[in-house]
């Protein structure tokens, strides 16, 4: 039973009907901030639900939000990275087309690699937006709030240990909104040796996520899964034995991994770590969550 | 009256100050002649490169390179090398005034002119010989790092063939013998104005308790070859070492800096823009779209189509071919990089050290010998020239390891981008072979086909929002 699923503190629950911005656009409105779901976010089972609760907050909040919905189509992400600009560019051109015709000016997703296209990629190809992800537009809500991070599941005291996205972090020096989203929940965080700019990708970047990886000797998300997991438990010897960074070395005491949690904030580190913590066999104890899914608990907004 | 053989010295000495501003005149010649037509080749072959324009934003790059190369900014994420290549450093900046000084004396036959400076020269000197010191710890530590059982990690790997081992151990055996010849130039000549009961401008620390060590049986005369033996040997050491810089990892202490300057200022996630595309996709959505010309040559005649993505170095804009000749091959890349970590074959150093190879066997050579097919592993390989840096060097498999990570960007002290040359080289793998692994073509046909990377229906990309409920709270 996932935790993310909580009875709320009211039996009340309402059915939402997600607005489309053609909806919209029908009745001569634009919304203040479009949510861009992202591929992910719409068809993968695991992230969807990631979706839905990033819905649940911008409903909860009367953030005015709407989506594309079926107008909307990937934004060339993959392509790119694996070369194909020309692939890239045509996927891109049609979404500016899109977002300049509904005049859409903001854009919020909870997928760092739309993010990055979009942001830093489309107004070259004539398409500028003011782009946030997730985790600052959680972060605003917070600081606003509108958001209290209470009257849900309590998180205190459990460890939680945020992993960073290379496409959020490096890629855009977005580093604290995720950890000030989770300091939040007034839980117990730790970070891994290898964070912030200092992170261990989860394997999946650059077009990784649709093929096999190359020989080797040991898959990324694994080795990514073992810090995360040495570091919930506190286990000295594998954190000294990690290689690609120096830092000081403080001996954690150790833990139990049961109900600590692997933090995310892109589909595709969801999977790579959801994967790795199979693969070590502590799906039972260790749970992977987005930061969404932990601030709807957390916010007892998940009906 | 004194006979000739009396006054032999004297002739001597008289000889060597008419003949030594000649000489030593002859030989900065030389040496910065050489050294200048070495740079001029270097730029030649870092100009192969496509066009790029990496103009504007002055404070912003000044400041960059402010931090990142002056102020080793980004070496100060590993602490023990940081404080060792700090010492290096610091003394290479410092022992600058005295190699001006050098100079001046060599040209004019003064001796020690800055000591006009008084205190400051004290002070100066009395650094310098500290630094001096400290240098041949650091060197040591280094060698000790690179050469004992097991070295660093990051010493070691496939693109550390014969030649790269040897460069960084005789960059620092240079640097010992540079300092070894200070320290014999300034204890001589402190022994020397001792005996002549003269006092030396400056202080000297280091060489005041060493010039004891010299025996007084060596006499005024031997003192004097001994002093102006180890000048020679210091200014000639630092000349033929700054000759060495273009064959070597070391001219990184040169390049640094404009490598710094001309990085790219926009987010690392951001990756370049190809505008031939753009032209062309603009085209096909809109037929009354203009293309613009293409650049005619210099004869007026059309140009070649130049390719998509990279095949070889000319194919990569400048800036790459400038940072193959900044990379210092620390390996702080390829340490931190997720494929390699995980036993991949990817080495991001082994992408910028193949593209100086490479540049240098396709265009100008600009050093005395090819270091690049120096010892056991170049003799098995035959260097073909009509090999590109793509599969001539680069292999397919190291492109696809790649996950865009940025951490080898993020890790190199000198703004290198590795991961640039990935993409172009990726770029050419696909648009012009159409050789991307088969699993990506099915992610390539799924977006062009369903808007998607999997194989999922368009219409069902709301199906989230079905069920949806949101808790009402009182």
């Amino acid at each position: 039973m996932s935790s993310v699923i909580t009875t709320p503190t009211t039996p009340t629950k309402r059915q939402l009907t997600v607005p489309t911005v053609a909806d919209l656009a029908a009745q001569g409105k634009v919304p203040e901030i479009l949510f861009w779901v992202g591929c992910a976010g719409a068809f993968d089972d695991r992230y969807k639900r990631v979706t839905r609760a990033f819905a649940r907050i911008l409903e909860h909040t009367g953030t005015d939000y709407a989506v594309l919905g079926l107008e909307e189509t990937c934004t060339g992400d993959p392509a790119k990275r694996a070369g194909n600009e020309f692939l890239f560019q045509l996927q891109a051109m049609q979404n500016i087309t899109t977002l300049n015709g509904y005049g859409i000016k903001k854009i919020v997703t909870a997928c760092p690699h739309c993010f990055n296209t979009i942001k830093n990629e489309y107004p070259a190809l004539g398409g500028e937006y003011e782009v946030i992800h997730h985790s600052q537009f959680l972060q605003q809500l917070i600081n606003d709030g509108k958001v209290g991070v209470q009257g849900g599941e309590s998180f205190k005291g459990r460890r939680i240990t945020f992993h960073d996205s290379c496409y959020l972090g490096r890629a855009n020096d977005i580093y604290e909104a995720p950890r000030e989203v989770l300091a939040a929940l007034d839980a117990d965080l730790v970070e891994m040796k290898r964070s912030r700019a200092n992170g261990l990708c989860c394997g999946a970047g650059g077009a990784q996520m649709w093929k096999e990886p190359e020989p080797g000797k040991k898959d990324i998300n694994i080795e990514r899964t073992e810090e995360a997991l040495a570091t919930l438990g506190g286990q000295a010897a594998a954190l000294d034995n990690l290689r690609g960074v120096e830092t000081e070395r403080t001996a954690p005491s150790q833990h139990s991994l049961q109900g600590s949690i692997i933090a995310v904030s892109c589909p595709f580190c969801m999977t790579m770590m959801s994967d790795g913590v199979k693969n070590k066999e502590q799906e039972g104890a260790v749970q992977v969550f987005d930061l969404a899914e932990l601030i709807a608990s957390a916010e007892g907004i998940n009906a | 009256m004194p006979t000739i053989l009396q006054l032999y010295p004297t002739l001597v000495a008289y000889l060597y100050a008419m003949l030594q501003p000649i000489l030593f005149a002859l030989l900065l010649l030389a040496a910065f002649g050489l050294f200048a037509w070495q740079v001029r080749k270097i730029r030649a072959n870092i100009l192969v490169g496509r066009a790029r324009d990496m103009s504007g934003h002055p404070a912003e790059r000044l400041r960059k390179m402010l931090l990142v190369a002056f102020g080793q900014q980004k070496m100060f994420k590993r602490l023990t090398p940081a404080f060792l290549h700090l010492v290096v450093y610091v003394g290479f900046l410092v022992i600058n005034i005295e190699v001006a000084e050098i100079i001046i004396d060599g040209l004019f036959g003064t001796h020690r002119v800055l000591g006009i400076l008084g205190p400051v020269y004290d002070g100066l000197m009395a650094v310098n010989e500290v630094l001096a010191a400290l240098v041949i710890i650091a060197v040591a530590a280094f060698w000790w790092r690179r050469n004992h059982q097991p070295p660093v990690r990051r010493f070691t790997g496939i693109e550390l063939r014969a030649w790269p081992k040897l460069d960084a151990n005789i960059i620092l055996y240079i640097e010992v013998a540079l300092m070894v010849a200070l320290f014999f130039m300034n204890s001589a000549d402190l022994r020397l104005h001792e005996l002549e009961g003269k006092t030396l401008p400056g202080a000297f620390p280091i060489s005041h308790f060493l010039s004891q060590l010299l025996p007084t049986s060596v006499g005024v005369a031997g003192l004097h070859v001994l002093e102006r033996t180890g000048w020679w040997l210091h200014i000639t050491g630092i000349l033929l070492f700054l000759n060495y810089l273009p064959s070597s990892k070391h001219f990184h202490i040169i390049l640094a800096f404009p490598n710094v300057w001309f990085s790219r200022l926009v987010p690392q996630g951001q990756f370049s823009n190809v505008e031939s595309i753009t032209h062309e996709v603009k085209a096909m959505l809109d037929p009354s779209y203009e293309v613009p010309a293409a650049p005619l040559g210099p004869d007026g005649s059309a140009l070649a189509p130049t390719p998509f993505g990279a095949k070889d170095v000319d194919d990569l804009p400048w800036t790459s071919l400038m940072s193959a000749y900044s990379c210092t091959e620390c390996g702080r890349c390829t340490s931190v990089c997720p494929a390699n970590l995980t036993g991949k074959l990817l080495s991001p150093r082994k992408i910028i050290m193949d593209t100086r190879d490479r540049v240098e066997e396709k265009y100008h050579s600009p050093i005395i010998f090819h270091p690049n097919l120096y010892g056991e592993e170049a003799k098995h390989e035959p260097v073909d020239a009509d090999q590109p840096l793509l599969r001539g060097k680069v292999t397919a498999e190291e492109l696809w390891a790649c996950t865009t990570c940025n951490a080898c960007v993020e890790s190199c002290p000198v703004n290198i981008n590795p991961l640039e040359s990935i993409i172009e080289m990726r770029r050419f793998l696909v648009l012009e072979e159409s050789a991307a692994p088969n699993s990506l073509n099915v992610m390539f046909s799924n977006i062009e086909n369903n808007g998607a990377p999997w194989a999922f229906s368009p219409s069902d990309r709301l199906n989230w929002a079905d069920e949806l409920y949101v808790a009402e709270r009182a």
